[in-house]
């Protein structure tokens, strides 16, 4: 039995009473502990580390049970550890099988919850990573491709910024160089519509698939959808022939395919669902399968415009970045203070993502013509995500376009953030912000909306119940 | 084989699990109406399941076990009861707090000791039950007891968790499950290994739910209250019996598992003596012997090769005879075979396999055993079992016999068996153990002050060894007390006693047994609140309808809800006169229409006589008063 002395996690979340209370008897977290309190009830279990957001009064004993308990610590007459057992909470390492006859994938890290586990203080899932520890948690992967991964930044989403997309341009480039076959990157999901569209601008030219992939269930529970779309991904980017940067998530509700989404045309539409993630104004990529057709493909190519997988080809990379940008939601009431303020603070550019077709209201046209005066870039999206910025239609959308408001058609607002970022980060000329914005790199503005494309489905109508009934969702 | 075991001497220790439902109007992490079932639905939703990592670091044998099944598990959905929550598309929403006090309420009236920060965890099940893959999970109190049969049953912990889904259909490799159940809240109440014979613990089934019902927020009718009982002998192993629908059952299969512990018990010795021990020491040969059964007479083994399925045959060294050992009456080891080869393999065909031995009756059954013999070279020693269907679930089935096998070399293994009826189990898992629980990451605690607890002790039912004794003072036959607790009748009986002056026995028999008939005869009695009662008996303790109208009286309010009960007095006709009144008229009552029949006597003749006089003055006098009279009248002594 180790002494208390050589343990520096001993108190690992507890302060205040609580943290008394393990000092006067000697014990801490991971102790196995036999505690009485004052009902003369009597609990044996191990210690846990504390979650530093609750209170201080309550020490957490995981019963021999397997259940917790919270018991408080006025209430504990008498505590003395009888053992000591710190969790060895860890993916079954088992080294990742080579096959000379498989491509070679390489899986970036950026702090995703694919593989996972629980960190107690935070109650957050740390992610597993090493090629090792995603084959003892997904076997199935080991069928697909030979794995190689490379840890980036251990990030959760909502806190990736330009320096993250830099990097990962860069090493998406390294490793380009060194002949990958394709290459996934773990990313948690709330951002990751950013970081496609980014990469669809920073990386152009890729002569392979680039594959993003998180899950909407940690993989810390069983029914999450991170091992289809672990499998799934890596497949695409062993095997797909579309070498863009693309979302590879959940498709349906079910567990049965995932969706290859554009990077330039992809949102996060649900804070919970597994099939969270839909393209948006177009249709998705393809259809990924862990069985094959009857084709004998586990892919089916729902469109046919894209680049394909070119092993020759040189990816350009430029990852220009100007952070001094931002996205206005407007609204009624949008005050012009915000603009002035913007423009005191130094942006440089706006994206606003406005009403209907692309407006915003009147009183607010002082301040954006001084914006664009004073060298501002503003740009117009719309919040309704689906459908054209058509300023020409309504006098308000004509004022805006005198005002030098640049419509940027259908192109989504994340999605214009990224390149207004990545535009001003190269050029100051407003002509050549203009055109480069307006000139699709990557289908974030596209000339036709499929009429099939616009498919939010309206939950409760009688045909949509009954295909709902009909198919599985 | 030994049909009777002596409890005491095979050590039978059984303790229980009993679940109930709470009664709550929404679930215990959504906000769906609780209660709600249907028979239809407008979606379906299918998913897999894979285990994942107690937070110790290691991975439960239950899981492990289930994911080798690879089921498709398909979950029907109705958007009147179920949410985005249940098919598990939205974290959960925080703990429903009436549970916890119903929760909190029954651990009071266990005495038991409230666990201060209730902590949620989650209990992995794989076989598809939750769409999570766990079920939420929290322990409330702990550290009970009950009095039972004049000593304490102890009460180990009571928690309080989500009901799973209802089980549709499971067949190979695809299970069908209903959401509608899924979410209810429940109560887990796990008593102590205290109970030693079978009607122990049929008799502690009756005293939970009696407690359950005494706290009056928990649901009734079927599936409300279900128990898992665990039973093991010495030198046994706890073994869980899931799903004991009713009190009396428990009785037959808490016997008929400690027969099969014994009987177990000696195989293993048997495999000793035969020098079987270890895992190491039972080898298995499976192999494909289709092309010796392609013309076998036998339709189950012809559909399946039909149907580019395989039949394997799995040669056991040194199994001779131990498959026909007994384990429960009439039952072999062959049974617990099948059991581990239906569930994990997922072969389902009947009869799932065959053993050398037993094998059916079909044209030249002899050679094809001499050929299987001899292509497995099967020895005297050894034995064979044949199993069919798709190859990858043959050879899973082939290593599922031999894994039985080395548990049986073991003695009893601790698994979950499924009860059937009559009295029978048979397997359903291996029996989970502590490392399927892990914390909720998506819950925060919840912290019981000692102030919540003390309003609940303020508010809580008495409980029902409190209502025995008082009412047993009072006269009242126990499974009347009983009666009344289980179908919530004893606030009513304790209204009426306090507030009319009634005694406590009339009250409760009237209420109580009467009600039972009433019921049977399709009346809504149900309907009658307590206030209607109160008025009832207000009348009967002010002479206005004697005690048989009682009944007659609230069978008019409960068939017409509008009347009071002075009307439905009216309304019955009953109208109590003078005894100077009545008396006349059965002054010169005759035995006129009484047939003799072979039992004739004086009693039998005076039954026909009271019967014909209370009849006449239905409504008029009491029959009491009726029959006292006539007694006096003929000199028939009560």
């Amino acid at each position: 039995m180790t002494t208390p002395k050589d343990r520096s996690d001993m108190f690992q979340g507890y302060r205040g009473p609580a943290r008394a209370m393990l000092e006067k008897f000697t014990i801490g977290v991971w102790s196995e502990v036999e505690i009485k309190n004052d009902a003369g009830s009597v609990f044996t279990g191990v210690i846990l580390p504390r979650n530093e957001t609750c209170d201080d009064l309550h020490v957490v004993i995981k019963l021999f049970t397997g259940y917790n308990v919270g018991l408080a610590v006025d209430r504990i007459l008498d505590a003395r550890e009888v053992g000591y057992r710190k969790a060895v909470y860890k993916i079954p390492e088992k080294e990742f099988p080579y096959d000379p006859k498989k491509k070679n994938v390489t899986l970036l890290g950026t702090g995703g919850t694919i593989a996972s586990r629980l960190d107690y203080r935070t109650g957050a899932v740390i992610p597993a990573f090493t090629p090792g520890e995603l084959y003892g948690a997904v076997p199935e992967l080991a069928d697909i491709a030979n794995l190689t991964t490379r840890k980036l930044f251990g990030v959760f989403s909502e806190n990736l910024g330009p320096e993250n997309y830099k990097a990962l341009a860069a090493a998406i480039g390294e490793e380009v160089e060194k002949g990958t076959d394709g290459i996934v990157i773990g990313h948690g999901t709330d951002t990751m519509h950013h970081t496609g569209a980014i990469l669809s601008f920073m990386v152009q030219n890729s002569p392979v698939p680039i594959v993003l992939v998180g899950s909407q269930r940690s993989s810390d529970r069983p029914s999450s959808d991170a091992a289809l779309n672990l499998m799934n991904s890596v497949r695409s980017a062993a095997e797909c022939d579309i070498a863009e940067v693309m979302i590879c998530m959940f498709g349906p509700t079910s567990d049965k395919y995932d969706l290859l989404h554009r990077g330039t045309r992809c949102r996060k539409m649900h804070s919970s669902y597994r099939s969270t993630f839909r393209t948006i104004g177009d249709m998705p990529l393809a259809m990924v399968h862990t069985t094959v057709n009857e084709k004998g493909s586990h892919f089916e190519y729902i469109s046919h415009d894209y680049l394909p997988r070119d092993k020759t080809r040189k990816p350009v990379i430029n990852t220009a970045f100007e952070e001094k940008v931002t996205i206005q939601y407007y609204y009624p009431n949008f005050n012009s203070d915000i603009i002035d303020a913007l423009a005191d603070k130094g942006y440089k550019g706006i994206v606003i993502a406005g009403t209907g077709l692309g407006h915003v209201n009147r009183p607010i046209f002082p301040a954006l013509r001084k914006a664009i005066e004073n060298g501002m870039t503003i740009v117009m999206t719309v919040q309704t995500l689906w459908g054209f910025a058509q300023m020409y239609v309504y006098d308000t959308g004509r004022d805006l376009l005198e005002l030098g408001v640049v419509p940027l058609d259908n192109m989504l607002p994340e999605a214009a953030y990224m390149k207004l970022c990545w535009v001003l980060g190269q050029t100051s000329d407003r002509e050549t912000i203009r055109k480069m914005m307006l000139t699709p790199i990557n289908h974030e503005i596209t000339p036709r909306e499929p009429h099939m494309g616009y498919l939010i489905m309206q939950g409760g109508l009688p045909e949509v119940d009954e295909f709902i009934c009909k198919h599985w969702k | 084989m030994i049909q009777r075991i002596d409890y005491d001497a095979a050590g039978l220790i059984s303790g229980l699990e009993v679940h109930q439902q709470l009664l709550t109007k929404e679930k215990t992490f959504c906000r769906c109406p609780a209660g709600l079932y249907v028979d239809s639905h407008d979606g379906e939703v299918l998913r897999h399941m894979r285990p994942t990592l107690s937070e110790l670091g290691e991975y439960d044998g239950t899981a492990l076990m289930e994911f080798k099944t690879k089921k498709e598990i398909i979950y029907l959905l109705n958007k009147s009861n179920v949410c985005t929550y249940e098919m598990d598309d939205t974290p959960p929403f925080l703990v429903n707090q009436d549970a916890i006090d119903v929760a909190i309420e029954l651990c009071l009236m266990m005495n038991m000791d409230i666990i201060d920060e209730v902590q949620i965890a989650r209990k992995q099940y794989l076989d598809g039950s939750i769409p999570t893959g766990f079920q939420r999970t929290a322990i409330i109190g702990v550290n009970g007891c009950l009095p039972f049969k004049g000593r304490r049953l102890t009460v180990t912990h009571v928690s309080v968790e989500e009901d799973s889904c209802r089980e549709v259909m499971n067949k190979g490799h695809q299970i069908v499950f209903r959401t509608d159940r899924l979410g209810m809240p429940l109560t887990e109440t796990v008593t102590g290994a205290d109970l030693r014979t079978p009607e122990e613990v049929r008799d502690a089934i009756l005293l939970c739910g009696l407690v359950a019902r005494s706290t009056r927020h928990v649901r009734t009718g079927i599936g409300a209250a279900r128990q898992d009982v665990n039973v093991s002998v010495r030198g046994g192993s706890r073994v869980e019996i899931k799903g004991v629908a009713k009190a009396a059952y428990a009785v037959k299969l808490v016997h008929n598992e400690g027969i099969r512990q014994v009987n177990l018990l000696r195989l293993r010795d048997l495999m000793h003596e035969r020098g079987i021990t270890k895992s190491d020491d039972i080898r298995k040969t499976a192999v494909d012997v289709g092309d010796i059964f392609a013309d076998a007479d036998l339709g189950f083994l012809q559909k399946t090769l039909g149907a580019s399925g395989k039949v394997y045959a799995v040669k056991i060294e040194g199994a001779a005879g131990l498959a026909s050992h007994p384990t429960q009456p009439d039952t072999t080891f062959l049974d617990e075979l099948s059991g581990r080869v239906r569930v994990i393999a997922c072969l389902d065909e009947q009869p799932i396999l065959l053993s050398s031995e037993r094998l059916p009756d079909f044209a030249n059954v002899h050679r094809y055993r001499d050929r299987v013999r001899k292509r497995l070279k099967v020895a005297d020693r050894d034995d064979f079992f044949i199993v069919w269907g798709p190859e990858a679930d043959c050879l899973t089935a082939a290593e599922e016999i031999r894994l039985r096998f080395v548990d049986a070399a073991g003695g009893v293994p601790k698994e979950t068996r499924k009860s059937l009826p009559g009295g029978y189990t048979t397997f359903e898992r291996i029996l989970p153990g502590p490392d399927r629980m892990y914390p909720d990451t998506d819950s925060p605690p919840t912290r019981v002050v000692p102030e919540r607890v003390e309003r609940l002790r303020k508010q809580l039912a008495p409980p029902p060894w409190e209502r025995e004794k008082q009412y047993s003072e009072w006269g009242v036959p126990l499974e009347t007390v009983h009666y009344l607790i289980r179908r919530g009748g004893v606030e009513t009986v304790e209204e009426v006693v306090q507030k009319t002056g009634v005694d406590g026995r009339t009250a409760a028999v009237e209420i109580g047994q009467r009600l039972k008939a009433l019921k049977r005869a399709g009346i809504p009695v149900e309907r009658l609140r307590t206030e209607q009662w109160v008025q009832i008996f207000d009348l009967y303790t002010d002479g206005r309808i004697p005690r048989e109208g009682i009944r007659a009286v609230a069978s008019v309010m409960a068939r017409e809800p509008g009347l009071t009960a002075d009307a439905a007095r009216a309304a019955a006709g009953i109208e109590l006169k003078d005894a100077s009144e009545w008396r006349p008229e059965i002054e010169g009552i005759s035995f006129d229409g009484y047939v003799v029949h072979k039992g004739d006597s004086a009693a039998r003749r005076f039954r026909y006589i009271a019967g014909k006089a209370t009849r006449m003055l239905r409504g008029r006098a009491p029959a009491r008063d009726v029959v006292s009279f006539l007694q006096e009248k003929l000199g028939v002594r009560s």
